[in-house]
């Protein structure tokens, strides 16, 4: 450890009952995609990463889920925090990774890591992807398990690109990564079970 | 540690330990990831036997907080003994308001039956599951059930129906009837009534299935088709009564039937108390 435990920034006030309530938030989230999700109780977390990427791995990751970090969030700031508050290993590997935190702008976001395998698609990664605003940006349309009909949701930061490799994703349905976008202290899902609808290409 | 953590100074706040929790909420969401998917977890010993319900306990466990309003259901009634053991074991180690109201419940953990109020957004129906995976009185093997919804060869199933209208000339198949949800997996709905299978179709509330013993979680998110197994030339259909019931004179809900005398004088009534009390 770097600093000293004074300088580590809290966790939750409350461990128990922040984690339940933030884990049904993220619940709705992901029983709802593309719907976003204020978490109320989200720590404020080392700066870095955002308090919604703080919120969900203080209260889903432990010492069973190894975590990977994109270098734009691996500062020792943010190992000592997410290893003191969460004791949860951080790996070089992404193959091996059970979550992992990228920013929006990631070259290749969904190289590499566990896609679950025809007979256990749950042993798949979770993508914590930091972007600019929910809400905000071009309007995607979603459709699948979760949603009444369609679902219309924005994300900033993400190019047609990303969707593309998005759709790819889905097409491996059941196997895929799960996706999950923060944003200061909101959070959205698109489980691998969601459709988006991917723009014709236009030039950008 | 806050004091509000412990009940009593004795368990953890709703009874496992906050690993477990952590533990069984991963496996939740990866189950409404890919609904009807069983997604297998590290299941805990309760104090309570297998057959009791300790898969949806758990579930419930990991879920519920001090905000939430739960509701147990065991065949539909409120008043028998696994419904009152289970909501006072839940209002006495996670300090939550119980109901017998289906509108009132945030969490409804239910025992072989769908309540008859239709669900709402934001309600999580939480069931309990004996034998979880639906393939298995036809193939023994897990690695084989395994392989076969992998690669979603269902024709065993579709057989075994098949047989059924041969012997008997209908699907005979009342209880635990089998699911296929969003067009993928094929789903053990628990052993609830075939008449409850349309209610898990596109319904706005969240369901999560537990099986304790099998140390298995599935679900299936809101607005998810649901489909029941069936032929062209022999629809899926539901039970039809010609009594109604002597309670409420519902002739819309599931009757169960009640021998009154030696005689053997018969009575039907609705299996879902908190629907016919309403009513009367």
């Amino acid at each position: 450890m770097n600093g000293t435990l004074s300088s580590l920034s809290p966790g939750f006030a409350d461990p128990s009952h922040n984690a339940q309530q933030l884990f049904r938030e993220v619940l709705d989230a992901f029983s709802h995609p593309g719907r976003i999700v204020t978490l109320a109780d989200a720590p404020h977390g080392p700066g870095t990463i955002s308090p919604a990427t703080a919120a969900y791995l203080l209260t889903l990751a432990d010492r069973d889920t190894p975590l990977w970090l994109a270098p734009a969030f691996d500062t020792p700031t943010v190992r000592d925090y997410l290893r003191f508050h969460a004791g949860v290993p951080i790996i070089e590997d992404r193959a091996a990774a059970t979550f992992a935190v990228l920013p929006h702008d990631d070259a290749d976001p969904f190289e590499g890591f566990a896609l679950g395998t025809d007979t256990y698609p749950d042993r798949s990664a979770t993508l914590v992807i930091e972007v600019p605003a929910l809400g905000a940006g071009p309007v995607r349309t979603g459709r699948g398990p979760g949603i009444k009909g369609e679902a219309q949701f924005a994300i900033a930061g993400l190019d047609d690109w990303f969707w593309r490799q998005c759709a790819t994703n889905h097409a491996l349905f059941p196997c895929g990564v799960d996706l999950v976008f923060t944003s200061g202290s909101q959070l959205l899902a698109l489980p691998r079970s969601i459709s988006v609808e991917v723009s014709p290409c236009t030039s950008r | 540690m806050p004091d509000t953590n412990m009940t009593e100074g004795a368990y953890n706040y709703a009874y496992l330990d906050e690993q477990t929790k952590r533990m069984i909420r991963r496996a939740i969401l990866k189950a409404v990831a890919v609904p009807g998917y069983q997604v297998p977890f590290g299941g805990r010993e309760m104090p309570l036997p297998y057959g009791w319900g300790t898969g949806g306990i758990q579930v419930t466990a990991a879920i519920i907080g001090r905000d939430d309003t739960l509701k147990v259901i065991d065949q539909g009634a409120d008043d028998t003994t696994n419904a009152v053991s289970i909501r006072r074991f839940f209002a006495h180690v996670a300090d939550v308001a119980t109901t017998t109201r289906t509108e009132e419940a945030t969490i409804i953990q239910t025992r072989h039956r769908v309540p008859e109020t239709p669900l709402e957004d934001g309600q999580i129906l939480v069931f309990q599951v004996p034998i979880p995976e639906p393939l298995r009185m036809l193939e023994p093997r897990e690695t084989e059930t395994r392989t076969l919804h992998a690669l979603s060869e269902y024709g065993v199933m579709q057989v075994s129906l098949y047989e059924s209208i041969a012997r008997h000339g209908r699907i005979s198949k009342s209880y635990n009837y089998p699911v296929q949800v969003n067009g993928r997996y094929i789903m053990s709905p628990s052993p609830i009534p075939k008449f409850d299978n349309p209610k898990l179709d596109r319904s706005p509330a969240l369901q999560l299935y537990g099986a304790g013993r099998e140390k298995r979680i599935y679900a299936v998110p809101p607005y998810t088709p649901v489909k029941s197994l069936d032929f062209d030339d022999h629809p899926f259909e539901v039970e039809r009564w010609t009594e109604c019931c002597a309670f409420c004179g519902s002739t819309e809900s599931f009757l169960d039937e009640m021998i009154i005398d030696d005689a053997g004088k018969r009575l039907f009534v609705c299996s879902d108390t908190d629907y016919c009390e309403g009513r009367r």
